[in-house]
């Protein structure tokens, strides 16, 4: 339990030094083209090679890093901003017709291929970071919204609850100083996982030209760019995809750590 | 000649000692009591006994069951003896049976794991099993879900499933704590008839000292992981050698020191109260049907004065109790505190809810976990506005409930349940309300520690003048706290009057039922207490 931990923080953690290294750094300048040197293999020079405009791979993944963590961060953020109040909000009136709306509401939106949606407004408001962000962000709402409800519905039924009703705290209090302190530990897990989530969504969305536009460096066209130069450059596709996939495979082992490492029980235990 | 014998049984876990030198022996067909209080390693000992003690746990000793040594035995030869030769029940019935299988095939099962009948005779076979235990085909088919059956019918179907193959001894671990009074008499009943006709041993696991005085001939109390004394349940109970036994003793027949200081008036009155429910719609167009949890009560509570509640679950006391503390509304009748309306939610005043407050059953579930003590107990000042001391007030409620200030710093899960119960107690009494509702409020304690509380409450309403009502299922605490006792049935009081009364001559049937289903220490073999006193 402690090594996919200790393994999935130290992957998310290089991926996010990655982005924050890139804001200010990158070993080559990623827009410069150097066709002169295409295509190189994994060198001194160029640790991770070059692509077919002889940029300088590793500096374009630091780049794109930067691209996937902004977008996933700020639509997992949408999705808490939205999604937790409308949960706490069902949570506190169970039963009732507001609660019955807003999680029909919720199975409407998840009802939807995220995907066919995420098309759809990149092709009314034209294909950006900002519009990705939007639609991956939209469909984290009834995440979040479900699993606030879920954790909460429990905790109503608890006699601090009581306690805190036969003190005179109305809802929105009983809410925010009760319920949301101890569904926390859910929010993070959910958030981890719905962020590597993100991060596939921008790279599935870039990878079809629906995401970052360039010269913004993405992952996902980076992929989609190496497609065609497979059979004579692999290593112009591999990395990419290991940026993915290890970023992703990281923010997984992450969320199960935290989930053990967060529930009060194995706590007690350790 | 004795079935099982346990030499010298340790048991650690994760090298934190559980038991130790534990020995005892369990005679054939008889009736075998453990008691002991919570963390006394019981039902730890039971758990050796079958070979399904945690991970972690090491085991040392001796525990020879027809000729093989338990303790050493293989987990595919304990698979074996489990079910078949011993069987066991636990306490929560709701939790003991899968609720996707019918009860007949829940009961057909142990038979067919063992192999001991065909597949047409494994439902046989579970048909009589399920009839031996009060549950008749005719009203009761094989073919029900365990939702759909109480508490105690439950309990009923795992009592069936666990004598299926007339094993030789059956533990049952506190198999009555989680019913009512008259389910848990005809459990008993139950249960002592089964060891009678099917010549099975009972090792019955309790922490109630008159269930155990009512049922086992021999009896073991322990404490802390070792057994402090055992005997013969009548010589033990009457000479009560071991201190220790002694003061469970005094504890679970407490009777705190009240002097109560009952004023003229009417603090609380509740007049024809009636709370419904909507059921869920049989159909899509049927009207909801009702359930009428509570039905036209009426009662009334003095300053200064303890009132009990008492009824079984579902009668509607819990419905009452939420109602007279404003948290869910009427739909008939009025409730005044003071001459000022209850009302539900934001409507009713703050300064008349400060005026009451509540002490909830459960110790755990009762504090927000994230939240330190201090914060915890001065949540009630959301009533009155918090004063400039109030964190000196806090801590002299803490010092009041015997705890000290330094622990507002703590969180709750550094306590015990009885402490959280004080920190409860505390909670309730900052704002120096009038009015406490006692919700089960010592049903989860141990006797000691109940006898300390109960305690505390008295000397709390003497000092403050506070009026209590008392809700619980448990009559012989409420006997002892109360000046005044209601009995709830069905969501009506079916008989009220001055606690002693009641208790000494019970006119409604149904109050007679619950008493006589009580079990009881039977008064002569208290009879050594008086004489040791004096």
């Amino acid at each position: 339990m402690r090594v996919s931990f200790a393994l999935g923080l130290a992957l998310a953690l290089s991926a996010l030094a990655a982005a924050l290294v890139a804001l200010v750094w990158t070993p080559y300048d990623t827009s410069t083209l150097a066709i002169a040197e295409k295509l190189q293999p994994p060198s001194a020079t160029h640790w991770l090679g070059t692509d077919h405009f002889g940029r300088d791979i590793a500096s374009l993944l630091m780049a794109g890093a930067k691209t996937s963590i902004a977008v996933a961060l700020v639509a997992v953020g949408i999705g808490m901003g939205a999604g937790v109040p409308l949960g706490l909000f069902a949570a506190a009136t169970r039963g009732s017709l507001a609660d019955e709306v807003v999680m029909r509401g919720n199975d409407l939106v998840f009802a939807f291929p995220s995907l066919v949606i995420a098309i759809l407004i990149t092709a009314v408001f034209g294909p950006s970071a900002t519009n990705a962000i939007i639609a991956i962000g939209i469909f984290n709402i009834p995440v979040f919204a479900r699993v606030t409800r879920g954790g909460a519905l429990s905790l109503w039924t608890l006699d601090f609850i009581r306690a805190a009703e036969v003190a005179g705290k109305g809802r929105v209090r009983i809410s925010a100083e009760h319920i949301l302190p101890n569904i926390l530990n859910l929010l993070i897990v959910q958030g981890t996982i719905q962020f590597s989530l993100g991060i596939l969504a921008e790279a599935g969305l870039s990878y079809v030209g629906l995401g970052a536009q360039p010269p913004t460096p993405s992952w996902g066209r980076m992929l989609a760019e190496a497609q065609t130069m497979v059979t004579i450059a692999p290593h112009v596709a591999i990395f990419p995809g290991l940026a993915i996939v290890l970023t992703v495979l990281g923010l997984n082992l992450l969320g199960d750590g935290l989930r053990d490492y967060l529930d009060p029980r194995s706590r007690r235990a350790a | 000649m004795s079935l099982i014998a346990v030499r010298d049984l340790s048991v650690s876990i994760h090298r934190r000692p559980i038991l130790a030198g534990v020995t005892f022996d369990l005679a054939e067909g008889g009736i075998f009591g453990l008691v002991g209080e919570s963390g006394s390693g019981k039902s730890m000992t039971a758990l050796a006994l079958m070979g399904l003690l945690p991970e972690g746990a090491s085991v040392a000793g001796r525990a020879e069951f027809g000729g093989r040594d338990l303790l050493t035995l293989s987990e595919r030869a304990l698979a074996g003896i489990r079910g078949k030769e011993i069987g066991m029940i636990f306490q929560e019935p709701m939790t003991a049976l899968n609720p996707m299988k019918t009860i007949g095939d829940q009961v057909a099962e142990t038979l067919l794991v063992h192999r001991a009948a065909s597949r047409d005779g494994a439902r046989e076979a579970a048909r009589d099993k399920l009839a031996r235990v009060g549950l008749p085909a005719d009203r009761f088919p094989l073919s029900l879900y365990p939702h759909e059956l109480s508490g105690g019918q439950r309990q009923r179907v795992a009592i069936a499933m666990a004598i299926a193959l007339r094993p030789r001894l059956l533990i049952a671990d506190e198999p009555t704590t989680a019913l009512d009074v008259t389910t848990q008499a005809q459990i008993l009943d139950l249960l002592k008839g089964l060891t009678r006709d099917e010549g099975m041993a009972l090792m019955l696991i309790t922490h109630d000292l008159a269930v155990v005085a009512g049922m086992a001939r021999q009896v073991a109390v322990m404490k802390g992981g070792h057994i402090v004394e055992e005997g013969a349940t009548e010589t033990l109970f009457r000479t009560r050698a071991h201190d220790y036994t002694r003061r469970l003793f005094a504890a679970s027949d407490h009777r705190p020191v009240r002097r109560p200081r009952t004023r003229d008036g009417s603090l609380l009155s509740v007049e024809h109260a009636v709370r419904e429910y909507l059921l869920p719609r049989p159909s899509a167009f049927a009207p909801h049907p009702r359930l009428r949890a509570v039905d036209g009560v009426s009662l009334t509570i003095r300053p200064g004065e303890s009132v009990g509640l008492v009824g079984e679950s579902g009668c509607g006391k819990s419905t009452l109790s939420r109602a007279i503390l404003g948290l869910d509304p009427l739909q008939q009748g009025a409730i005044r505190l003071d001459g000022q309306a209850v009302t539900a939610g934001h409507t009713m005043p703050r300064a008349l809810r400060a005026r009451m407050q509540v002490v909830f059953q459960d110790p755990y579930g009762s504090f927000n976990p994230r939240q330190r003590v201090g914060r915890l107990v001065a949540e009630p000042f959301h009533l009155t506005g918090t004063p400039r001391d109030a964190r000196d007030r806090v801590a002299s409620a803490l010092e009041e409930v015997g705890l000290s200030a330094a622990d507002m710093g703590k969180y709750i899960h550094e306590f015990s349940g009885g402490q959280r119960q004080r920190i409860a107690i505390a909670r309730a009494l900052i704002i120096r309300p009038d009015l406490i509702v006692l919700d089960e409020a010592v049903s989860a304690l141990d006797v000691r520690v109940r006898a300390q509380v109960l305690d505390l409450l008295a000397a709390l309403q003497e000092s403050h003048g506070l009026a209590y009502l008392f809700v619980s299922h448990d009559l012989s605490v409420v006997r002892r706290v109360t000046d005044r006792v209601l009995v709830m049935r069905k969501g009506r009081i079916v008989e009220e009057g001055p606690t002693e009364e009641v208790f000494a001559g019970p006119r409604d049937p149904y109050t007679q039922a619950l008493l006589a289903a009580t079990p009881t220490i039977p008064e002569d073999w208290k009879e050594r207490t008086h004489a040791a006193r004096d």
